[in-house]
């Protein structure tokens, strides 16, 4: 890999309540290179959003990072005061959320919006952070962007918005993107135009880009690499193709069996029996266990490290246990 | 069982959906319009849909949203009436009003599957009380006895336990719910299904057993579907034949074999082609321009025109019929590669 912008080690991230302690994430390591799309993807709950949001420093209380690091470049940030993270926010690590029109002021002009945020972050005079406003707007593929700049965000549809946000996010050329399930909301052939718009760019700006989504689809065509997530740990992380074709992990295994596609000509989906587990029951041992087909007694009680097989890293006791049968 | 099922549709069909249209009056209030001037204004959302549904198979509406499929759900069931058209099940008119009697009858066969299955639900009432709704009010079974026999049967069916008739809605999960909404549905003796996006507010994983057990229930009990969706490849994974809209108009109907082999509308081309999948890893896309056009201000002729690269001045001036499956001018003259 290049160089690595983002760096991820043993992340735990805790919410207290008046039940205990609720640990959503716990023990996530992971990188991201200079360029590189990782995919983040998992199930409702498994903690995606939420690894995304620690990384930007916006984890809410009661929720807390409890343990691990997080580097952006050579430079930690998990233990930075508020006020310096604020300025790592936006200008080193943009930002792309699922709503476009809750990334935007309405009662701004969409260019005002895009000045201010070039404004705040470097030292350009208002005319140029304007013509720079128009240069970022062009680049995401707006029609006619010196009159639509002067547009308020109910002026623009779905698509256009996002690409607003995106062009908002690239404002201050930031290090790192963290772009959560960016095109949910729009639809299928709005959502090509957004991938294949951020694909580019990323290459182009050599910009490192977490892209958290529920989407396998979005992610085997934009990631480079993907994580899959379970309650709260990474199951298997590794190259898309790898994870995709051939995943390791059951539950891997299982997620790409469930999701119908255009070509296969199964009859029937693969199941996975139950459904994730809650953060106030976590099972001991391997998270996955009671859902697991090929579940054995070491699975109930020793939680599985991630072990490296082939190109990925793989937190399942199957692999373990043939490594040392070889 | 499912080699027995036909592609084509025969004249004799269970669900017949003929011309169906709906417009909305989206007008300003009255008073706005006097002082700015301005006339009524109307919305298309279903502008002459016809479709056949032969008994014991599963149609699928296919579009991006506002392109009208829900509102084709809702009038077919008759949640919503039509403004001009014709629906008719098992032979029966949802909307003459001589046929009354024959109609009160058929409501209980017919049920619907929404997106949101705790919308669907009083969150107040026991889940035994929910699924025997139905048959109270169409007076189905006599006897609480028999009434809580059969609801545990419905339940084991879904694949849920007896005892979780005593539960209420919010101890489930979205999959769970789902499951008791089908349970439901079928609690009436439902022949016809219409699902409007049963799945999309599930995780995959969830909607993988949904799936299943929707086409288990119809090998089973031999259910004609309505299947309203977004998702290209939730709808080839359970669909018979496939109708695409957009904006209103089915551009396309044929069998799932042939829409998904090769499309023939530029809109199904572009839409299948834009379809993030598994099979894509890395795949350059062909860019895909535009975006809907407003619906209250439609572009004339082939609604689609503005996107489509095979637009000419026929296509910006005069409406494509529906001809042999396909709405479009191109297809008809032959300027298409096929």
């Amino acid at each position: 890999m290049t160089e690595t912008v983002l760096s991820v080690r043993d992340l735990r991230v805790a919410f207290e309540t008046r039940r205990g302690t609720l640990t959503a994430i716990d023990g996530v390591s992971l990188e991201i290179g200079r360029g590189e799309i990782l995919g983040v993807v998992g199930e409702s709950g498994a903690g995606k959003s939420v690894t995304g949001s620690a990384v930007i420093g916006l984890i809410d209380p009661p929720g807390r990072i409890a343990g691990g690091e997080i580097r952006l470049g050579s430079e930690r940030i998990d233990d930075l005061p508020p006020e310096k993270m604020r300025r790592i926010r936006g200008r080193r690590i943009g930002m792309i959320f699922q709503d476009p029109l809750t990334s935007l002021d309405p009662l701004y002009r969409v260019g005002e919006q895009i000045v201010e945020t070039i404004r705040t972050h470097t030292d350009l005079s208002a005319k140029t952070a304007r013509a720079r406003a128009i240069d970022l707007l062009t680049e995401v593929g707006i029609p006619a962007p010196e009159r639509r700049i002067d547009g308020y965000p109910h002026e623009f549809s779905g698509g256009m918005r996002q690409r607003v946000v995106i062009a908002l996010a690239l404002a201050a050329e930031p290090e790192l993107i963290i772009a959560d399930e960016p095109t949910t909301a729009l639809d299928v052939s709005v959502q090509a135009q957004v991938i294949t718009l951020l694909k580019r760019l990323c290459r182009e700006h050599g910009t490192a880009v977490m892209l958290v989504t529920h989407d396998m689809g979005v992610i085997a065509e934009a990631a480079d690499r993907v994580a899959v997530m379970y309650s709260g740990r990474i199951a298997e992380i590794g190259p898309v193709a790898e994870v995709v074709r051939a995943p390791r992990h059951p539950y891997a295994r299982g997620l790409m069996g469930a999701i119908p596609t255009l070509s296969d000509t199964a009859e029937r989906l693969t199941q996975i029996p139950g459904s994730m587990p809650r953060l106030t029951a976590i099972p001991p041992g391997c998270a996955f266990h009671p859902r697991c087909p090929n579940v054995f007694g070491r699975c109930r009680v020793e939680r599985p490290e991630p072990i490296l097989v082939g190109g990925t890293r793989v937190a399942c006791h199957l692999y373990d246990a043939r490594g040392e049968a070889a | 069982m499912r080699a027995a099922r036909t592609s084509a549709a025969p004249a004799g069909a269970y669900v017949e959906v003929e011309d169906l249209r709906r417009v909305f009056d989206v007008s300003k209030p009255w008073l706005n319009r006097l002082i700015e001037r301005e006339p009524r204004q109307s919305l298309k959302a279903v502008d002459g849909v016809g479709f056949a549904i032969p008994r014991g198979e599963t149609f699928a509406l296919v579009g991006e949203s506002g392109s009208g499929k829900s509102t084709v759900a809702r009038m077919v069931v008759g949640l919503l009436p039509p403004s001009a058209g014709e629906v008719r099940i098992s032979g029966v008119s949802m909307t003459d009003p001589r046929q009354e009697a024959a109609r009160r009858r058929l409501r209980a066969r017919i049920q619907m599957i929404f997106q949101d299955p705790y919308a669907s639900m009083n969150p107040r009432w026991r889940v035994g009380s929910i699924i025997a709704e139905p048959i109270r009010a169409f007076n189905l079974i006599q006897g609480e006895g028999a009434i809580r026999a059969r609801v545990g049967e419905l339940l084991r069916l879904v694949g849920l336990h007896p005892d979780d008739a005593r539960k209420y809605p919010h101890e489930f999960s979205g999959g769970q719910r789902q499951r008791i909404a089908i349970a439901r549905a079928l609690a009436s003796q439902a022949e016809f299904l219409v699902g409007d996006e049963p799945t999309s507010a599930l995780d995959v994983s969830v909607q993988a057993q949904i799936l299943n057990l929707m086409r288990d229930l119809q090998d089973r009990f031999g259910l004609t579907y309505l299947f309203i969706s977004h998702n290209l490849a939730v709808v080839r994974h359970m669909a018979t034949r496939i109708g695409v809209m957009y904006l209103g108009r089915l551009v396309e109907v044929g069998p799932k074999a042939g829409i998904f082999a090769s499309p023939r509308h530029p809109y199904t081309r572009m839409l299948l082609d834009a379809v993030p999948d598994l099979a894509h890893i890395g795949r350059a896309r062909t860019p895909v321009s535009g975006e809907i056009p407003n619906p209250i201000d439609p572009p004339p002729g082939c609604t689609f025109n503005p996107r489509c690269p095979h637009a000419n001045d026929r296509c910006r001036s005069e409406v494509p019929a529906l001809l042999d499956g396909v709405a479009c001018h191109a297809v008809e003259e032959g300027r298409l590669p096929s």
